[in-house]
């Protein structure tokens, strides 16, 4: 068994033929996470006791030759930002290092009952804010195909563990990009579902109109399966979404012949790295496999960072208030009277990133500047999502770039926060508009780091896009 | 500029955020940056659009509402497992009003 390449269908398999138990296989997973975890820092924590006794619960069912669910078995790891009962969760920061959630959120539970082992919480950048996994209090995650270079962010640890095979498939979550383009930068496929499909009940809230739980897995086959599960209304999250789930893998028929894609031209007018080659490639294969491709225009696109920048840092402003020392692990030792405590516990506990976005967010919001600021980029937000309601009305999908550029080196682009942010523009628009989104495996660049593609579809419509990337990804991506 | 030190200040007050005068300088330079590029929502017309507070889709009435039943609550004991200081059910935290 090469626990690194597995798939879901292959851990089925074997627990079907006795290969292997779900003990044997846990423990074999966990061994070999830990010892490849010292390359990349992906796991911050291991859940050793709670995925054996998972494990356990599926030998015992399949035992009694009853059906232990479609996750059964399988090794899956978990962003940090995520909610454990009884598991550390940290969020990635120093304010969180030591806190013990007294809940399990509800894509954990459902991928739990579904007879999922989770093995370990991932590292990201604190409170998911950052784009390299370079915020992290605990320090980076590298790149598992360039050690010297970062995974991307803020969901870098679960992106990392997948691409490095210590998870066949893991959770990370999405306000502005942070699954698809740690998943672009790591050659993996990364799902960020239409807002309500998934429960953000016991996702950490960074930006609650933006964020997003998804999937992220080697193929989008198991990409798909994952959300299959998680997916669906839930009654402690009021924005989940009544809509029925359909059956993804029915969707993946390899038959694209007729579809007609997007190309926006705002996302492609200054594209002109190996990043830009590899998605003309990628269209020519598409036009290969029978879709039809035409120019679209998103004309509100060159607003859309200026927009996200203003919403995003406006709500984090406002939920990151709960971490004042009174309620959440980390207090300061040096106050004497409450606003003090409240102050000095903040300015120890977050790092630079979160305090950056914070002032932001409630500078956007302080008297005289609601009007300016955050009611103008609500409306544009409108204009954002208008551009795509348009442009579904002619096409059936949006064919992207994810990044602008292939994985960075640590600490190149750590002292320059607004290109870091700049560099968000084909992915925030997604989030913005609330539709689903996913990035899937395009090909490499001469230094043989991976670029993602993206593809982008109408509220709801995952299966289409399922169905795009599932033949894309059946052709060899953009390069055989 | 956009913004400047004191203004900073004032808002790091707003936002309970203890900085140093290093942190207060960066702070400065780096919202402004940003502050000059947020600055290109005023170029994009507006005026005959609604604002755009959730996100909005065609669908089924989602029902937002559940019966109003009770239901257990965490429990003290808890709430209270991550405070960095509690005693008798409650949070503890310093003095706030001197006696």
């Amino acid at each position: 068994m090469d626990i690194a390449s597995l798939t879901i269908d292959a851990v089925r398999e074997g627990l079907r033929a006795r290969t292997f138990t779900s003990t044997e296989l846990t423990i074999a997973a966990l061994q070999f996470a830990r010892e490849e975890n010292r390359k990349t820092n992906a796991y911050l924590t291991f859940s050793e006791e709670r995925a054996l006794s998972g494990a356990k619960r599926v030998d015992e069912t399949l035992a009694r030759g009853a059906d232990p669910g479609p996750l059964a078995g399988v090794p899956i790891a978990v962003k940090d930002v995520i909610v454990t009962k009884g598991l550390r969760t940290t969020c990635g920061s120093k304010l969180l290092a030591n806190y013990i959630p007294p809940y399990d959120a509800t894509a954990i539970e459902r991928l739990e009952a579904a007879g999922g082992i989770i093995l370990g919480k991932t590292n990201c950048d604190e409170f998911a804010m950052g784009s390299s996994t370079e915020n992290s209090a605990f320090g980076p995650v590298r790149n598992p195909h360039a050690p010297d270079r970062v995974p991307g962010g803020s969901s870098g640890g679960s992106a990392a563990a997948v691409a490095q095979g210590t998870a066949v498939v893991a959770l990370g979550s999405d306000t502005g990009g942070s699954i698809r383009q740690p998943a672009s930068f790591c050659g993996v496929v990364g799902v960020t579902p239409t807002y309500g499909r998934v429960s953000r009940y016991g996702l950490t809230a960074f930006a609650s109109s933006l964020d997003h739980i998804g999937p992220l897995g080697r193929s989008v086959r198991d990409a798909a399966l994952l959300l299959q599960v998680i997916a669906g209304r839930d009654r402690l999250d009021s924005t989940s979404a009544e809509a029925p789930v359909p059956d993804y893998i029915a969707h993946l028929d390899g038959n694209i012949k007729g579809l007609k894609l997007g190309l926006p031209r705002e996302y492609l007018k200054d594209l002109t790295s190996e990043t830009g080659d590899l998605i003309a490639r990628a269209v020519e294969k598409l036009k290969k496999l029978g879709c039809e491709v035409r120019d679209i225009s998103l004309p509100a696109t060159d607003y859309a960072v200026a927009c996200y920048y203003v919403i995003a840092t406006a709500e984090a402003s406002s939920n990151l208030a709960r971490y004042d020392g009174v309620r959440y692990t980390l207090r300061s030792a040096f106050s004497d009277s409450l606003s003090d405590m409240y102050r000095n516990t903040r300015g120890e506990g977050f790092g630079a990133e979160c305090k950056r976005r914070i002032m932001l967010g409630t500078y956007v919001l302080s008297s005289g500047y609601y009007d300016a600021y955050y009611l103008k980029a609500q409306k544009v937000r409108a204009l954002i999502t208008r551009d795509f309601t348009n442009a579904f009305a002619e096409v059936d999908a949006i064919v992207a770039p994810v990044s602008p550029f292939p994985a960075f080196k640590i600490g190149e682009k750590v002292n320059d926060p607004i290109a870091m942010y700049l560099s968000d523009i084909y992915t925030i628009t997604g989030d913005l508009a609330g539709i689903p989104c996913m990035s899937v495996p395009c090909g490499k660049t001469a230094e043989g780091l991976p670029v993602g593609m993206q593809i982008l579809a109408k509220h709801f419509d995952e299966a289409k896009m399922f169905r795009l990337a599932d033949a894309f990804e059946r052709a060899g991506g953009a390069c055989s | 500029m956009k913004i400047t030190e004191d203004e900073v200040r004032y808002v790091a007050e707003l936002a309970n955020l203890k900085l140093s005068d290093s942190e207060v300088q960066k702070f400065q330079a780096d919202l402004d940056e940003i502050l000059v590029h947020i600055d290109r929502l005023n170029d994009i017309d507006t005026s005959q659009v609604e604002p755009m507070s959730q996100v909005l889709y065609d669908a089924e009435e989602t029902a937002t509402l559940r019966p109003d039943r009770e239901r257990p609550g965490l429990g003290t004991q808890l709430a209270l497992a991550n405070a960095p200081l509690a005693g008798a059910g409650y949070f503890k935290v310093p003095e706030v009003i001197k006696r």
